[in-house]
């Protein structure tokens, strides 16, 4: 029965995927079972990342998330989800958590990004700055502002002093760039690494207002985690080398 | 919709019932508590919305500008929605339950499919069509310059989608129950199809189309996935009260999100209950 165990977790390893999850990342001894990691769907795929190399460093445990709209997750939080970690894309909707006394600790600032505009592979339109977007033949998909990423494309647009009617306010970042995806708009203000992920399908175009109205993204171990010593392993992960050497790679920045 | 049937086989005058029997025996205990217990899974969360509400800022909440607007949006979309699903889905519904053809209970079939459709996929499906990239929007977009996603338009297909077959269901239901000894008479006099069916089938299954046509549009003044995925979310344009909800909600704004779902809530029982006596308890 033991051998079959190690068989079975050195299988787990080794499917782990990347090669530099082959060392002992952290001492695993206490971390086992689910882990829930509720996190801004600008994380998707480099969270997904972290989450199979954490699981492949902690054998026992499972992670599984929960990607959406920041203010959402901070919502489904407040009224009580039963998560064990919250990475969001902006300060104002982990404060909107941790005033509410559901934070354990202070949040954490762990990466940054800045919003690009996404436009259909070989762009089209010919976009090359905020400017364009104001035509009446140039149909733009922005995220509501709530949602960070709407949050600071509401910041850039005023610091270009360029008002936008765009004819979507999108719930995440996720859902503006499939707008873009599916061809129904010409233009959308996501993130950089949003962008950097559906390489295949559209083209990122940088800005400089942008620079202004960078996000900074903070993460924090819930107070009522169900599985507080994985949430603190995880959060651990994402802060080590390894974690923001995945999420530097997605196109994030250092905090 | 069961009901619906009953009622518009009733519209010939029937036969005095039997007496009631009077039921002196006692309601079993084993279908009097889950009976119960499914009345309070109902209403319960209704009676919460009425208790969160935030009774104080109630009125400057419900004559927020925001809310007024989808408020507006969401009743005209609705009724013009309905208006399409009478237009096209009471032929529909003549044509499966009067003609033979082969492979009706396919169409039949095909019919009652968005019935049992997540309301996202019908959103999708619908991009796929009517997108601007879409089989049918591609030419829609090049041949007459009109893109259905992001519009006004846009919604009212998506709801009309959705709410279509309700009215079909409905129809053909009043239809079969309807007696068809009137529409043979009709013929023996003379009458062709189409004048039978203005002049003796519209006026016999009228309490039929106006309870789907009721039912129809409280689905089309609900919907929301449908929607937010084929037409957008944008405030006057496309934002309907459901996704002004969802938005509220999902911003944080729980009270504004109550105060929404109530006018909503009051707004179609209060429609609902008017109809209802005008109309379907008259039959």
């Amino acid at each position: 029965m033991a051998g079959l165990t190690a068989v079975a977790l050195a299988g787990l390893v080794g499917c782990g995927g990347t090669d530099d999850t082959g060392g002992n990342a952290a001492p695993s001894a206490e971390v086992t079972g689910a882990v829930t990691v509720f996190a801004a769907a600008s994380l998707t795929e480099s969270f997904t990342q972290i989450g199979k190399d954490f699981e492949a460093a902690h054998p026992g445990s499972t992670v599984t998330f929960n990607f959406a709209g920041s203010s959402a997750l901070a919502t489904q939080i407040n009224q009580g989800a039963p998560a064990d970690v919250f990475a969001s894309a902006a300060p104002t909707n982990m404060a909107t958590v941790t005033d509410a006394g559901n934070g354990d600790g202070t949040a954490t600032t762990f990466v940054r990004n800045q919003l690009v505009i996404a436009v259909p592979k070989g762009n089209p339109k010919g976009v090359k700055g905020l400017a364009d977007l104001t035509g009446a033949g140039v149909k733009v998909a922005l995220c509501a502002e709530q949602v960070p990423c709407g949050a600071a494309a509401k910041k850039a647009l005023s610091a270009a002093n360029v008002a936008i009617t765009p004819v979507t306010l999108e719930q995440d970042v996720k859902a503006a760039l499939a707008k873009v995806r599916l061809g129904e708009v010409d233009a959308a203000l996501v993130y950089r690494t949003d962008a950097h992920a559906a390489a295949s399908d559209v083209d990122g175009v940088e800005f400089a207002e942008s620079a202004g109205a960078i996000n900074d993204y903070p993460i924090v171990v819930l107070k009522n985690a169900p599985n507080r010593a994985g949430a603190q392993a995880f959060v651990a992960y994402v802060l080590s080398d390894k974690g923001q050497a995945v999420l530097t790679a997605a196109g994030f920045q250092a905090p | 919709m069961v009901r619906i049937d009953e009622r518009n086989a009733a519209v010939e005058p029937r036969p005095a019932r039997p007496p009631r029997r009077r039921h002196t025996q006692r309601v079993p205990v084993a279908l009097l508590l889950p009976a119960v217990a499914g009345l309070a899974f109902l209403v319960l969360p209704l009676a919460g919305l009425v208790v969160r509400a935030p009774w104080a800022t109630l009125w400057q909440r419900l004559t927020e500008p925001g809310a007024l607007t989808a408020l507006r949006l969401s009743l005209q979309t609705a009724t013009v929605a309905t208006l399409v699903c009478l237009a096209l889905g009471v032929p529909l519904a003549w044509l499966l339950a009067r003609v033979e053809f082969p492979g009706r209970r396919v169409v039949r079939a095909l019919v009652t499919v968005p019935l049992v459709l997540p309301p996202v996929v019908g959103g999708v499906a619908l991009l796929l069509v009517f997108g601007r990239k879409g089989l049918l929007g591609t030419w829609l977009d090049a041949a007459v310059g009109v893109t259905l996603p992001f519009t006004t338009t846009g919604v009212v297909v998506a709801e009309a989608f959705v709410a279509m077959p309700f009215l079909v269901i409905a129809v053909e239901g009043a239809l079969r129950g309807a007696d068809t000894r009137f529409e043979e008479a009709a013929a023996t006099l003379g009458a062709g199809r189409w004048t039978t069916f203005t002049h003796v089938t519209l006026p016999l299954i009228a309490p039929g189309i106006a309870a789907g046509g009721v039912l129809c549009w409280a689905r089309a003044l609900g919907e929301f996935g449908a929607t937010i995925t084929f037409a957008g979310n944008y405030p006057g344009i496309t934002q309907t009260m459901p996704l002004a909800v969802y938005q509220t909600m999902e911003g944080g704004d729980l009270s504004g999100a109550v105060v929404l779902s109530l006018i909503l809530l009051i707004v179609s029982v209060t429609i609902l209950a008017a109809l209802r006596d005008k109309w379907i308890t008259s039959g």
